[in-house]
């Protein structure tokens, strides 16, 4: 055995991977409830793509047959229906652990210097997920299916000049027909077994590059011992692998509790709509996208021209004046009156259609800026002011309850709550230079607590 | 941590408020796929009946038959009118062209009609045809306003009229009132109609009849998993403090 490990140490660095990303990586002691959401978002991506093979195995990209070869699936392959519920399970089970995971960087600043670029890649990860989400929803080819994929791809007309053209390359047609159901498989199968691995390979890189954050934000590196350990940390391997296998173990109840008891979840992760074949003369009485969209949806639709003229008009003649007077040199200075000018008579000129696809483009892009946003000299909530704190909670109820209005009608008081959580969520972001500078924050200890 | 928790909370509490929703009228119908002999009556009611106009081609005879324990020669004997082998989709008698040209509208497949709509939808609208000399098949339902479909089952439930009244100028539904009794008495109607009901529900989603059953043996091995792998947690950690 030690003859054979040797030969291929010789060849391969299998003994050198081991220890610098298992045996030896060492992780702070402290990891608390939110670190169990990175190993099972790996998880449920494996999950996903050892189902999506199988289900691969029986579906027909074809609208003749696609809707057909679901039901066949789920009635005539054996254990089909498992299969099935398995990935349409996984999807939604796979953003509530990413936005969990995600949720974990904010409130312990993990995207702070040194982890920039993990954040970053983080961000990518999540944005190919959602494309990959909204490819895989076309294929069972239900009318939702259809309706929503004609919705969203349509979207991209509002850009001026190309859009149009856009949308019809990106169909293949000028409407959701068969030749995007044929891509959109494709890519459903493309970008998830190459892209995302490859990904999420080059995120841990970086992560083991830098070691991981912690719930109180310290370094653990500044500390070693003599050998050169840091002292509050301990090896990934054995005591982070049989701690996430408790994590998978509570995960796999909760998530076969779903799939075994209630895969529809009361239409929240199979809509009723979705259950009759795509159908081009006949619409949904709601068109919504599932409901890990619907944040974004809803910002989408919370711009109106009112929206723009009286509301996004001064918050960013505001957030515009507020910039001009933050930055101390003459070319920043130029940089934000310049660009703060050209919105402003973008919001005139401009339809209002464009400016909310924009800002739901911009309410996923700015996750990208929070390393450079936040301006806060600690990481963790902990020994955060009250600001950071109240923002963070703004958030997360704007993030929820634009979520909710999302899967319902875009009038009355659902889009008023939509406009007025749209507001929050930008606020979150654009306001965080501010209120982080000027947030009291309390002394970080020099070694991690058990809190 | 904790106040955060708890904060978030006070602010989300109010958004579940919205999540009452407002619906129409419907009667509550009783599903127990359990129930083997209902299901049995009730396939036998769908493919007697709505398989003459309406398809379930997702399904196929045997399948149906494997489940319900109906042997394959009990398929072929009194099942089977539709179609030629066990082995074939359940489709409709009449052709969808023909079904659309009489009817107007061709007759939705009904594969998947109980995860599209409600259960207690389709037990309501079965049960609320009433007759309407305005309508062009003389029949008119209340819970699918001016429906193309007459009342197939008009011999067993007999002929209703329902009795409006106006209520500041809108015309109310009050009740439905029996012109000509039919063979079945109200109650072994509503009886049958839920066991149609039943039977779609299973037709929906044959797997419905065993993935309970797995679920539970799964959740069982699961948490004794879970148990095993705490315990192996706390013997590795013991010395890290």
């Amino acid at each position: 055995m030690q003859k054979l490990l040797a030969w291929i140490d010789d060849r391969f660095p299998l003994t050198k991977v081991w220890e610098e990303h298992l045996s030896k990586y060492y992780a702070p002691k402290n990891f608390n409830f939110w670190y169990y959401f990175g190993s099972l978002a790996m998880l449920v991506l494996v999950m996903q793509i050892l189902t999506g093979l199988f289900l691969a195995m029986h579906y027909k990209p074809d609208t003749e047959l696609a809707f057909g070869s679901v039901e066949y699936i789920m009635r005539d392959v054996d254990w089909g229906w498992l299969l099935r519920y398995l990935h349409s399970t996984g999807a939604s089970f796979f953003f509530i652990v990413v936005y969990f995971h995600m949720f974990r960087g904010l409130l312990y600043g993990s995207y702070q210097k040194p982890r920039e670029l993990i954040w970053i890649i983080g961000v990518v990860i999540f944005i190919a997920l959602m494309a990959t989400a909204f490819m895989g929803y076309l294929l069972p080819w239900g009318n939702m299916s259809y309706w929503g994929a004609q919705v969203i791809i349509s979207l991209f007309d509002a850009i001026p000049w190309i859009g149009q053209s856009l949308s019809e390359w990106i169909r293949g047609d000028f409407v959701v027909s068969d030749a995007t159901l044929n891509r959109f498989f494709a890519l459903h199968f493309f970008v998830p077994t190459l892209i995302l691995p490859a990904l999420v390979f080059v995120h841990i890189v970086a992560l083991h590059k830098v070691g991981s954050n912690n719930p109180d934000g310290v370094e653990i590196k500044k500390k070693k011992d003599a050998e050169g350990r840091p002292l509050d940390g301990i090896p990934f391997h054995p005591y982070y692998t049989v701690k996430d296998i408790v994590g998978v173990a509570v995960f796999l109840i909760i998530f076969s509790a779903v799939v075994f008891f209630g895969p529809e979840l009361g239409g929240w992760f199979l809509e009723h709509d979705n259950f009759v074949p795509a159908n081009i003369l006949h619409t949904p009485p709601e068109i919504k996208p599932l409901w890990y969209f619907t944040p974004f949806y809803s910002i989408l639709r919370a711009t109106t021209s009112d929206m723009v003229t009286w509301v996004l008009t001064p918050y960013f003649a505001v957030l515009g004046l507020l910039a001009l007077f933050s930055v101390r040199q003459f070319l920043t200075k130029a940089i934000v009156l310049i660009a703060t000018v050209a919105i402003l008579i973008g919001f005139f000129t401009l339809e209002a259609k464009l400016w909310g696809v924009v800002l739901m483009g911009m309410s996923l892009m700015l996750f990208f800026f929070l390393p450079w946003l936040d301006r806060s000299p600690v990481k963790s909530i902990r020994y955060r002011g009250w600001m950071y704190k109240l923002a963070l909670v703004i958030f997360v109820v704007s993030f929820i309850a634009l979520g909710y209005v999302g899967t319902k009608p875009a009038s009355g008081l659902y889009k008023f709550i939509a406009q007025v959580g749209t507001i929050l969520y930008f606020a979150f972001f654009l306001f965080m230079p501010w209120y982080t500078t000027y947030d009291k924050t309390k002394p970080v200890p020099e070694r991690v607590t058990w809190k | 941590m904790k106040k955060i928790l708890l904060a978030f909370l006070f602010v989300v509490a109010p958004l579940a408020a919205f999540a009452a929703e407002e619906g129409a009228k419907l009667d509550h119908v009783n599903i127990d796929l359990n129930d083997r002999p209902s299901l049995q009556r009730g396939a036998r009611i769908f493919v007697n009946y709505c398989l003459s106009c309406h398809s379930a081609s997702y399904m196929r005879y045997n399948r149906m038959g494997h489940d319900l324990g109906i042997s394959d020669e009990l398929v072929k004997e009194n099942l089977l009118f539709a179609a030629d082998k066990v082995g074939d989709p359940m489709t409709a008698v009449m052709p969808a062209d023909d079904a659309k040209a009489w009817f107007g509208v061709a007759p939705p497949d009904l594969t998947d009609e109980a995860r599209y709509r409600d259960p207690d939808w389709i037990y309501t609208y079965l049960r609320s045809f009433y007759r309407d000399p305005k309508s062009v098949s003389g029949w008119n339902n209340l819970a699918f306003p001016h429906v193309a479909m007459p009342n197939v089952l008009y011999e067993w439930q007999g002929e209703q009229r329902a009795v409006f009244k106006n209520e500041n100028g809108e015309e109310v539904f009050e009740r439905f009132e029996l012109d000509k009794p039919g063979t079945m008495s109200p109650k072994d109607y509503d009886k049958a109609m839920r066991d149609l009901v039943n039977f779609m529900v299973y037709l929906a989603e044959p797997a419905k009849l065993v993935r309970y059953r797995i679920g539970v043996y799964v959740l069982i091995f699961l948490a004794v998993f879970t148990l095993f792998a705490y315990l192996l947690k706390k013997e590795y950690w013991k010395d890290i403090h």
